[in-house]
């Protein structure tokens, strides 16, 4: 197993590398989510300012 | 051929609707994807016989790359039918492409960099490719500063467009810099006309990565296009219902 986590002496580029790649991963779901969410939010807020609101 | 199906597709209530019910179309499958191309491209691949292990960052430094310019084209593409038909939805698109390409740009950047130091000897250097690369980052961040600049949603979705679509010139640079000019960087091993010059083993995991990768995209502009649409309508009835929910 610790020859697997080694990659053959290239373990300090290799793990960054996927690192930084699944952050990109990770944040972009987390972003897009809270996106949606403040959309959805000001959205609410908007129509309640018009006495439209739910 | 009846053409109803692109004008629903210029309709927001309807886009919206379609957008919530097909992401997890190309959510679960993009997760199955990229974690059967980590497992292929991790455990199961041999090691290169020139790079050992160290060829490993490909499966995230292509998919990466490949998402650079395959979702700018996608903005670009969106931002011109959006300016030339006046179409609300397709500005929408092109907002929200922008976010999720810059992020993969910086991870090719990066990756490319860790890639770079053991095979090169150089984090860095100022070549045809990396250099266009990064011009493709700072045009992500222009349009994405752009944008947030402009309060008017409308006049964003304007200004940024003729951005997107002036900065596409930048994509074939990109792709042919390695043709075009000497490069450190290698030229294409997949992207290309003839057979892909990888053994099946190391090419496999990768076309799961590109492809996880890309319905990925599919789903993260989803979710994001449905906040884009909500912020370009102001009162309209539909948005009542989804907001109550």
């Amino acid at each position: 197993m610790s020859h697997f986590f080694e990659m053959g002496g290239y373990a300090v580029f290799v793990w960054p590398a996927y690192a930084v790649t699944l952050a990109a991963i990770v944040l972009n779901i987390v972003w897009a989510r809270r996106a949606l969410a403040r959309a959805r939010e000001d959205a609410r807020r908007r129509l309640a300012m018009r006495g439209e609101g739910p | 051929m009846t053409w109803t199906w692109f004008h629903r597709l210029g309709s927001p209530p309807y886009v919206y609707g379609l957008a919530t019910r097909l992401t997890p179309w190309f959510a679960w499958p993009a997760a199955l994807l990229i974690l059967g191309g980590l497992w292929g491209g991790l455990v199961l691949a041999p090691p290169d016989y020139q790079q050992g292990d160290g060829f490993r960052i490909i499966y995230v430094h292509a998919p990466s790359a490949w998402m650079s310019l395959m979702v700018y084209t996608t903005m670009a593409i969106a931002a011109a039918v959006g300016l030339i038909w006046r179409i609300k939805v397709a500005h929408a698109v092109a907002a929200s492409c922008a976010p999720i390409g810059a992020s993969f740009t910086f991870a090719a950047l990066v990756t490319g960099a860790l890639w770079g130091q053991p095979m090169w000897g150089t984090y860095w250097e100022w070549d045809p490719r990396l250099t266009s690369e990064l011009i493709l980052l700072f045009l992500y961040l222009g349009y994405m500063g752009l944008r947030a600049g402009l309060e008017d949603t409308q006049r964003a979705d304007r200004a940024s467009a003729v951005l997107a679509v002036v900065g596409v010139v930048n994509v074939p640079i990109i792709h042919y810099s390695v043709t075009w000019w000497n490069s450190l960087h290698q030229a294409p091993s997949v992207m290309r006309l003839a057979k892909p010059t990888m053994a099946a083993s190391m090419l496999v995991p990768l076309l799961m990565m590109l492809l996880g990768f890309t319905l990925f995209f599919g789903a993260v502009l989803l979710v994001r296009l449905r906040g884009e649409v909500l912020n370009r309508e102001r009162s309209a009835s539909w948005i009542r219902e989804i907001v109550s929910t």
